[in-house]
């Protein structure tokens, strides 16, 4: 894990180790995402995924870190965020992914709203081992129609 | 960092400057909560102008201040909420149900004065 925030070969890396780094997190993948061209708008919907992202390390997984980085497919740009840590794991999945499910005393909207928030959206859990959640949002019109 | 409280006639004015951790954002529902009592205050407005993402834990908050200081007398009213944030927010399913909100900081104060005077003009 690296220890400072940097981009190496287009690939940002952030620590995530307290609620600090939430706003750091977010406040690299706004200035990424407006790198890459997206809307105010857009970069603002990526930030915010960002931050429920890393908020769910710090609450339930203590570290881990947030990989923004660059993704092109046929043509296509967008931005591709990646919340890994080694925490406990999620133990039903499905359910995480239901509105209304929350097992901190949060809202319940952590998943499924960053789900909505961006385009494509991957998870893989193992208990005792760890959540990996990868979501990708493209550039609007960047692509074959 | 954190946010600095104005207060005005019977008004507290907390605008957020900066990114704010969620440290922060406890720690200003608490002191605003507290000091509703200090001053005597009718009512709270919260500017989120310059706020650059309302996520899950700052809606709640916001409506946790929102309820907390009702209970102590005094209305909370959030002001500023850009038309991104508004747009990321619904998208996310936050609505802050049964928190008022206003265009601008004018708009919050027109709104406290006529929610206050409501209570003041009661048979």
């Amino acid at each position: 894990m690296a220890d400072e925030v940097g981009l190496v070969n287009d690939e940002a890396v952030v620590p995530i180790r307290s609620d600090g780094d939430i706003v750091t997190a977010r406040q690299e993948g706004r200035a990424l995402a407006s790198l890459l061209g997206f809307s105010s708008t857009e970069a603002t919907l990526i930030a915010t995924a960002i931050s429920e992202l890393a908020r769910n390390i710090v609450l339930y997984a203590k570290r881990g870190e947030i990989v923004l980085a660059l993704v092109e497919d046929h043509g296509r740009r967008g931005i591709v965020v990646t919340a890994r840590d080694e925490g406990p794991g999620i133990v039903d999945v499905r359910k995480a992914l239901m509105d209304g499910h929350s097992t901190s005393g949060g809202l319940g909207l952590g998943l499924p709203g960053v789900r909505r928030l961006m385009d494509d959206f991957e998870i893989v859990s193992q208990i005792g081992k760890g959540t990996t959640v990868t979501v990708k949002r493209w550039k609007q019109g960047a692509g074959p129609v | 960092m954190p946010v600095p409280i104005l207060k005005q006639r019977d008004y507290l004015i907390a605008t957020i400057q900066a990114a704010l951790t969620d440290d922060d954002l406890k720690k200003l529902r608490d002191a605003l909560v507290a000091q509703v009592g200090e001053f005597r205050s009718r009512g709270v407005i919260v500017d989120v102008t310059t706020l650059d993402v309302m996520d899950s834990f700052a809606a709640r908050t916001l409506r946790d201040l929102s309820h907390m200081s009702r209970l102590r007398g005094a209305e909370t009213v959030i002001v500023g909420i850009q038309p991104e944030v508004a747009f990321a927010m619904v998208q996310l399913g936050l609505t802050l149900e049964g928190v008022p909100a206003a265009l601008d900081l004018e708009e919050g104060l027109a709104y406290l004065d006529r929610k206050t005077k409501r209570k003041t003009a009661a048979k």
